[in-house]
């Protein structure tokens, strides 16, 4: 092909793909974000503080807060009504058999109360406290678990960066601790002696048996 | 009788297996006495018209298929916005999960977006905070197609205590695996001009829960999508519709639906789903965080409790197996409880953390069988027993029970979800 033809060639692909050039070119779709913007949606609270608003508030404030937005499911203590979430007591429950996982004994920093409640809470009303009230129930959690005193006021200022159990997580260690999992030659044949039935579901019949009928009842573990 | 035979008798039963059920044993015949009416007489289908072309403009399964729908386990949590649904996977074959069939996994119940009113934002630590409408996603170039499995993190996690569920739909079917249409989540990034200091994103979505986690940013480059097609068709509304996350290989909460924002930071936010929810007890009473793998598993989805064996002779095993950390290898079954295993036939496409098929024709005579499945993904990693797992992690991790699941089938056909020692 001659110079000139190729470069009819160019001419054409560029005709038929404009603006199909570097890779590392921006493209150009969306707008800026305006400030307003971001904050209605930016209300993340982190571990050391960062996205706490101003406000402040106390402990009695929250617990009237919580009798009255809260406590039909979480209990007027943070124990849980039925099968809704347990948010006060368990300590030192964590290596029972049946660990009671709460904010005082098994979470590992306020921050995450503050943010979920704002969040998510109260559930089917989310996002409907203003700054004042979340301190106040935050304060009040805080209380029902030993952490503060009762005449304790929160506020951005004086608000922990961590709670109790925060020394008891670690990030993922499969790869080393569960290393005995990756195996060339897993075993194919007489890999053991004998082999015995240990547990039947059958026994416990806990699963729906059909459409209309999903009521079996056998509180266990869950999945929330 | 005893009480594990009344059970299996009253479960064939209740499953609506009753003609199945009555008939385990009957051998094929080789030969008809009288003739098939069936054949010899003219069906109604044979001789009138059925519905023209258009009657139903969106199809929906044959009526003889009622049976194959999601269902829940309502004792598992408190509330029905805040619950599961599980894949019915013990009626399903191939690798590709129908839409109508995805389990479904809400917090704050299935939200509602016309996509006219979604926004999708990036901000945080970039140097241009950007808003983009659903038309602006779509006109992102460097649109991919991708097969991926979603598993929850809690598939299996009422199991860790010992066999509790009777059918893989309930111990195994919160999963699904399904061809998503989107562009890397990195085109977005690039677009807003990350920080040199960023190391983590934020995903969230615009449901009632406000949905979060915090992805490494090493991830969020990788392979993230944001997706807006499930098998070809736009997301369903109880999968994030107009929009959600993929995120390969990951446990399933890491997927955010509905996705409206990502925000980049230095470090990760400890948000609720990563610190009370999502972190793995151990018995020494310490935690796992960011286990965000799924690690390679399988299950034999037919036969199972649900799905007994009819007839002895030919008969076909079938299962599922996939991988967060790759592409599975090798699948290995056994029908005497683990003590001599042959490798399946993998059949079908085998895509990086996707699902994969495996078959085992097998004779059978109508002895007992202990059947297992034990998958091999190409990191290396051979899935463990339970009982292994249980000895690095105790029975109170609720999460990423992985472990190999046995079904006893007795000489009747029925099968039970059991443990082996």
């Amino acid at each position: 092909m001659s110079k000139s033809a190729k470069a009819i060639v160019l001419l054409a692909l560029a005709a038929a793909f404009p603006g199909a050039a570097c890779a590392s070119e921006k493209v150009g779709l969306g707008r800026p974000a305006l400030s307003e913007e971001i904050k209605a949606w930016d209300i993340d609270v982190r571990p050391d503080g960062q996205g706490l608003p101003e406000g402040k508030g106390s402990v009695s404030d929250g617990e009237a807060l919580f009798q009255t937005k809260c406590s039909i499911c979480h209990g007027e203590f943070g124990e849980g009504a039925g099968r809704w979430p347990v948010l006060a007591g368990g300590k030192d429950s964590l290596t029972s058999d049946r660990p009671e996982k709460t904010i005082g004994s098994f979470w590992p920093y306020a921050s995450t109360v503050y943010d979920y409640i704002h969040r998510a809470m109260p559930f089917g009303e989310a996002q409907s406290l203003n700054p004042d009230e979340v301190y106040a129930l935050t304060a009040y959690l805080m209380n029902l678990n030993d952490l503060v005193p009762s005449d304790f006021v929160l506020s951005r200022e004086n608000f922990p960066k961590d709670l109790p159990n925060e020394k008891n997580f670690y990030d993922d260690d499969r790869e080393t601790t569960e290393k005995a999992f990756w195996r060339t030659d897993p075993c194919m044949s007489n890999c053991k002696a004998k082999v015995e039935v240990t547990g039947h579901a059958a026994i416990l019949d806990v699963t729906p048996d059909d459409q209309k009928d999903n009521k079996d009842e056998k509180p266990s573990a869950g999945v929330e | 009788m005893s009480d594990v035979q009344a059970f299996s008798r009253r479960r064939v039963l209740n499953l609506g297996l009753a003609g199945a059920g009555a008939a385990a044993l009957a051998p094929t015949l080789a030969s008809a006495q009288t003739p098939d009416p069936l054949i010899v007489e003219r069906q109604e289908w044979t001789q009138y018209l059925g519905d023209g072309v258009n009657a139903k403009p969106y199809g929906v399964p044959s009526k003889f298929e009622k049976d194959v729908v999601r269902r829940e386990v309502e004792w598992l949590t408190a509330s029905r916005q805040s619950s599961v649904s599980f894949t019915p996977l013990h009626a399903l074959d191939g690798v590709i999960t129908p839409n109508g069939l995805c389990f479904v996994r809400h917090h704050g119940g299935e939200a509602e977006i016309d996509p006219a009113k979604h926004r999708f934002m990036i901000n945080g630590m970039v140097d241009k905070p950007l808003v983009f409408t659903m038309e602006d996603v779509k006109r992102m170039p460097g649109r991919v197609n991708r097969v991926y499995f979603l598993e929850c993190a809690a598939n299996s996690g009422m199991e860790w205590r010992g066999s509790q569920l009777n059918g893989c739909q309930f111990t195994h079917g919160m999963i699904h695996n399904v061809v998503y249409t989107g562009v890397p989540l990195k085109a977005f990034l690039n677009e807003a001009g990350v920080s040199a200091k960023g190391k983590w994103v934020l995903a969230e979505g615009a449901d009632a829960s406000a949905m979060t986690r915090s992805i490494p940013l090493e991830k969020a480059m990788d392979d993230c999508l944001v997706a807006w097609a499930m098998n070809g068709e736009a997301l369903r509304p109880e999968q994030g519709y107009p929009l959600r996350l993929v995120v390969p290989g990951w446990e399933g909460n890491m997927w955010i639906k509905w996705l409206r924002r990502v925000e980049v930071g230095d470090q990760p936010w400890a948000q609720r789903e990563e610190t009370s929810k999502y972190t793995d007890l151990l018995a020494d009473g310490r935690s796992r965080q960011h286990t965000f793998l799924m690690d390679a598993k399988s299950v034999v989805t037919n036969p199972s409790p649900q799905a007994p064996l009819t007839s002895k002779g030919p008969n076909v095993l079938s299962g599922a197996a996939w991988s967060g950390r790759g592409a599975i290898k090798r699948v290995d079954v056994s029908m005497d409880g683990g003590r001599n295993w042959r490798t399946a036939r993998i059949e079908g496409p085998t895509f990086p953390r996707a699902m994969a098929r495996f078959y085992v024709d097998f004779d059978w005579n109508g002895q007992e069988l202990l059947l297992q499945s034990r998958a091999m993904d190409d990191s290396g990693y051979v899935q463990p027993t339970k009982n292994e797992l249980r000895k690095f992690r105790g029975t109170n991790s609720i999460y990423h029970n992985n472990g190999i699941q046995t079904w006893l089938v007795r000489p009747d056909g029925s099968a039970e979800n059991v443990e082996v020692g």
